[in-house]
């Protein structure tokens, strides 16, 4: 799994990206009412707006943590948006991308540079 | 001074407390020439009594709609409130109380604002009602803003029988926000039009039913054609109490219901505040503008009430939000429900079906007047009349005779080319002596 | 001696146990609980007396609503104790001082209701012929010249329906001046970071882009990041004056003069003007266009979320551009321009039906007349004086966000002072209610950690202040001594206790259905 300083979460299997928040940012956001995922199809570049995550008193941009085409989005989480607090970094997905460039995940921190990096703030 | 409490006294020894010299010292960081010492151009303080000699004097000059055969619509309705509603909402808890964001101590708010809610689900006929907005104009443009934001779609249509006020406040916003607003010619009964005007790129078309001309339309097969070609369909009603005779704009097919709700509980107040209704598909929720207030329960596991979903609107989603409201039309939503709740479905009916009687009553009294030809096919309380004479000068000869005969069209809608146009509204309020006058009046002043 | 009255019974008091019992169904004494009106049915009952009537016009047939609409009626009675009941869940100015910041939640005088009736003014359509309205116009245009002359600004547009309405008024209007003048491209709105939530929101609607302008240490705008974010770009800036920190702006003259010498105009929020009424004029200070909060500054009643009115004084370069209608000086008395034609052309549209909030307008202008300038100058004096009262008494035991220097009418604290106790200001302000309180504006400005404004406003006696204040203190220290309970569970002695939020957003139920059992207290 790989980390963005925004708090989103990559994981790869092949040259699809499943992407979420982390634990980190459930947290900070509190009781998750209502995810706004992207449009499968959609094609977004690196740091574009990709989802909104909504709580009670905030709603937090999502930005793509790399750039591809929307294959498919969490849709369960319409019914349950609990499940991104209950279970971040795996229930609580947003969205799978087909991914256009493999060195953007490379690029991104690991366990161990986002751990250091939650612990810096 | 009778509002401010502190005493001379009070004020020197909380400068002595606060550490400064005197009040000027608090005002330390206003610009040196910006300070004033006084206004030549103000009164000093007034008394009760004075203010109120003025107030009184002022409101003197004016001719009541109370005091005179009354025949005025055209977006506003005079109904009779019962006295309790008045009396209710001038409570201290309801009168002088703030938006309910700390819901412990705001429940009576909140839960009239649910029961609210509620009961303007049930007459427009629609899934889910907001808490209100300021009136029914605002409530139209907003609805088109709306539905550019869940389709995606940059096109209004607005019908002929639009309140041309309505259209003016629709066209300033929507056009703010780029939008491309078409608004077809007025038609004593054209809603049906809008179906030809519909394409790919309109997101919504707008229809009034009773529309501005008084006439009642079955808007079925305007929604089908809109929701064929992925358009909203907006019903806007500006006379609340037809609901309880006419079938519903939801039954009809409406995505947006927007109505003007001033006619239930609250007085014509020369324009406002009024109070705008707004009720949707429950699909479109999340892009809804206003207040929504929701049930839900504290710790103890008791119901309560909570204002809801308020990610869509400023204080937190700020630039991104689905509208800049602040403020519901928080009383006169009160009166509105109270009166509401007083009414009852067994009320509303019965009091929908004395304004339609008075209206063919007014009908019958005015049919065969020389130079006065009525055109309305089907009305609720409202009819139009083409006059032999310009209206506005036959509504100035009706004043002056003691009757408020109507609304002449062109006082709406000035460039229409409708000046020979008269819309008469008769409600409850209205007897027999006063369509008596109507007709003697209108009868001479056609002569 | 003889014995008339043999009924014996103790008159004080016997000893009371520790023990106090719940009731049994659920009441407290005076506070009574309430059902829904669907739950009291009365589903065929009506609580007002009509005369039957004849049946519809055949030209109606095939659109006359056929099903039920499924609402209830109430006696009067019965709509006089639901009311009644829900009324007291309510705290409310008429209870105790409400402390909201930016609010101004000043008492609402009376006599402006009484007026606010009088026939001549509630009973009048907005539609009659203008003569038979006189009066109605006559009451405007007085209501305007006060609102002109007290910012010293030359002109005021009166109809839009509360401050944000105001805002999207103000901004269409420097719109409007812009594309009049071929200064068209300048799309972006420049906004304080403490600026209200309805800036950022009204700048969008009109189609800006929002940048924001950073702040100082001592809370107030930055003139040189100002400076620097200035351009050909840039149409307009808001800016609140005093600040939402509640503070003004000491180089607000200076802010104005850059502004303009780029070619944008100034959009001032005029939501605290209750600071500097009477003693400072906006227009004065370089203002363009200003709102002007008639439920907050002037009195008019907040009636649980509105109604408001938010007319906007305009300088000379925007009034052109001012919304539709207008009251005017004709040849025969007043006159309602409606058109945006003649003088008017330039007029940006209509910002809604009719006129304007005239029942506000009536209200405010009765209040304007009672204090007259130099009561309002009063006003202004008496609403810093109390805010720095509360502000130096409160200060030993809570952060004040700018502790230098005076704060206008509203005191700022942030949460530093808490810090370690585990107890957040939303604790702080649940447990106020416990008091007898209604907490006071909370998290905003968003530029200071854990917000508490206070606004006390002018209409609050020493006593109330006192008594304020010592609830306070006592809080304070109750927080800084550890007692975490009192703070976490509160409020205890509200109607209800706290409110699950995130079911109601999570699974929002926005309407009454037939088919939900609720519980009923006691049950």
């Amino acid at each position: 799994m790989r980390f963005t300083q925004d708090h989103e979460w990559v994981a790869l299997d092949g040259d699809i990206a499943t992407v979420g928040i982390t634990s980190y940012a459930a947290e900070q956001l509190g009781d998750v009412v209502f995810v706004e995922i992207p449009e499968v199809g959609k094609t977004l570049s690196q740091g574009d707006g990709m989802a909104v995550v909504e709580s009670v008193k905030a709603a937090s941009d999502v930005y793509a943590p790399v750039s591809g085409e929307v294959v498919e989005a969490n849709a369960a989480l319409g019914d349950a948006p609990e499940t991104v607090n209950a279970e971040p970094q795996g229930n609580g997905w947003f969205a799978k991308i087909r991914i256009s460039d493999p060195s953007q995940v490379e690029a991104l921190m690991d366990q161990a540079a986002y751990d250091a990096f939650l612990a810096s703030l | 001074m009778r509002y401010l409490p502190l005493t001379p006294d009070d004020r020197a020894e909380m400068l002595g407390v606060i550490g400064a010299g005197s009040i000027d010292e608090l005002f330390v960081d206003v610009p040196a020439a910006a300070r004033r010492d006084g206004f030549v151009d103000l009164p000093m303080f007034a008394g009760e009594m004075e203010v109120e000699r003025e107030l009184a004097a002022l409101a003197a000059r004016n001719v009541s709609a109370g005091s005179a055969p009354f025949f005025c619509g055209a977006g506003a309705y005079r109904h009779h409130v019962p006295a309790s509603v008045d009396h209710l909402i001038q409570r201290s808890e309801f009168l002088t109380s703030y938006t309910p964001y700390q819901p412990e101590i705001a429940q009576g708010t909140l839960q009239v604002l649910f029961e609210f809610q509620t009961q303007v689900a049930a007459l427009t006929g629609m899934e889910v009602a907001n808490a209100s907005l300021y009136d029914g104009s605002t409530a139209c443009a907003e609805s088109v803003m709306m539905a550019q934001r869940v389709t995606r779609r940059e096109r209004a249509v607005l019908s002929g029988g639009l309140h041309p006020h309505y259209v003016a406040t629709t066209e300033t916003l929507a056009r703010a926000e780029g939008m491309d607003v078409v608004h077809l010619a007025a038609a004593i009964d054209g809603e049906d039009a809008v179906i030809a005007a519909i394409d790919a790129h309109t997101a919504c078309v707008v229809v009034q039913t009773p529309n501005v001309f008084g006439t009642v339309t079955d808007v079925s097969r305007i929604a089908a054609a809109a929701q064929a070609a992925g358009a909203l369909l907006i019903v806007v009603t500006t006379e609340a109490v037809s609901f309880g005779l006419l079938r519903s704009p939801g039954e009809m097919g409406a995505d947006i219901v927007v109505a003007e709700g001033q006619s239930i509980g609250n007085a014509l107040n020369f324009g406002g505040p009024y109070v705008g209704l707004f009720a949707c598909r429950e699909k479109f929720l999340r892009q809804a503008p206003g207040r929504l207030c929701g049930e839900t329960v504290d710790a103890e596991g008791r119901r309560g009430f909570v204002l809801t979903l308020s990610t869509r609107e400023q204080h937190i989603r700020r630039d991104k939000a689905t509208s800049n409201i602040c403020t519901n039309s928080g009383l006169c939503a009160l009166a509105f429900s109270i009166h509401m709740s007083l009414l009852g479905e067994v009320g509303l009916r019965r009091l929908a079906a004395l304004n339609h009687q008075r209206a063919r009553e007014v009908k019958a009294a005015l049919t065969g007047i020389k130079g006065v030809e009525i055109l309305t096919p089907r009305f609720f309380n409202e009819l139009t009349v083409r006059l032999a004479k310009p209206a506005a000068e036959v509504v100035e000869a009706l004043a002056r005779k003691g009757v408020l005969g109507g609304v002449p069209y062109s006082r709406l809608a000035p460039n229409a080319g409708l000046d020979d146009i008269l819309l008469i509204a008769a409600t409850e309020t209205v007897t027999a002596e006063d369509i008596a006058a109507l007709k003697t009046a209108l009868t001479e002043v056609m002569a | 001696m003889s014995m008339m009255n043999t009924v014996g019974r103790p008159t004080a008091p016997v000893a009371a146990s520790d023990h106090i019992p719940a009731t049994l169904t659920g009441g407290r004494g005076l506070l009574q609980d309430e059902a829904l009106i669907f739950e009291l049915g009365g589903w065929d009952k009506t609580g007002v007396d009509l005369p039957e009537a004849t049946d519809a016009d055949d030209c109606l047939s095939g659109l006359l609503r056929d099903s039920p609409i499924g609402l209830p009626g109430l006696s009067e009675p019965e709509a006089v104790r639901h009311y009644v009941r829900l009324s007291q869940k309510n705290h409310a100015i008429d209870l105790a001082l409400y402390p909201l910041g930016s609010c101004t939640m000043k008492h609402n005088p009376r006599l402006n209701e009484k007026v606010a009736r009088l026939a001549g003014f509630a009973d009048l359509h907005p539609l009659q012929p203008v003569s038979t309205v006189q009066g109605a116009l006559a009451l405007i245009d007085r209501l305007a010249h006060w609102l002109k002359t007290l910012t010293g600004m030359p002109a005021v547009a009166m109809t839009p329906k509360a401050g944000a309405h105001g805002e999207l008024c103000g901004l269409l209007t420097i719109k409007a001046a812009h594309e009049a003048a071929g200064q068209g491209h300048r799309k972006t709105v420049l906004v304080p970071t403490s600026a209200h939530g309805t800036n950022p929101a009204t700048a969008a609607f009109v189609g800006y882009s929002v940048t924001e302008i950073a702040q100082t240490a001592d809370g107030r705008v930055d003139l040189a990041d100002l400076e620097a974010r200035l351009g050909d770009h840039v149409a307009a800036i808001m800016v609140t004056n005093p600040n939402t920190c509640g503070l003004f702006e000491r180089d607000i003259i200076d802010i104005a003069r850059l502004t303009h010498a780029a070619g944008a105009y100034f959009y001032c929020d005029g939501a605290n003007f209750n600071a500097i009424v009477g003693r400072v004029r906006p227009g004065d200070l370089g203002v363009d266009a200003m709102h002007i909060n008639l439920h907050k500054t002037f009195s008019t009643p907040h009636g649980g979320g509105g109604p408001g009115a938010g007319p906007v004084v305009l300088s000379a370069a925007l009034a052109p551009f001012a919304p539709a209608p207008w009251v005017v000086h004709g040849a025969e008395g007043l006159e309602l321009l409606e058109e945006a034609v003649g003088e008017a052309g330039a007029a940006f549209g209509r910002m809604s039906a009719f006129h304007g909030q005239m029942g506000m307008f009536v209200r405010a202008y009765a209040y304007m007349r009672s204090h007259g300038a130099d009561g309002l100058r009063q006003v202004a004096e008496d609403a810093v004086l109390n805010a720095n009262y509360i502000k130096a008494c409160l200060s030993d035991l809570m952060s004040p966000a700018f502790p230098d220097g005076p704060c206008m009418h509203e005191a700022l604290f942030d949460d530093a002072w808490l810090e370690g106790t585990g107890i957040t200001t939303l604790d702080f302000a649940k447990a106020m209610i416990d008091e007898g309180f209604h907490p006071m504006t909370m998290y905003f400005p968003l530029v200071v950690h854990g917000a508490m404004l206070i606004e006390p406003t002018e209409t609050e006696s020493r006593g109330e202040l006192d008594r304020f204040i010592h609830a306070l203190r006592v809080l304070a220290r109750a927080a800084k001594a550890g007692e975490a309970e009192r703070f976490k569970g509160a409020p205890f002695h509200a109607p209800l206790r706290r409110l699950d939020e995130t079911l109601a957003a999570r699974k929002p139920k926005l309407r009454w259905r037939p088919e939900a059992k609720a519980p009923r207290a006691g049950q």
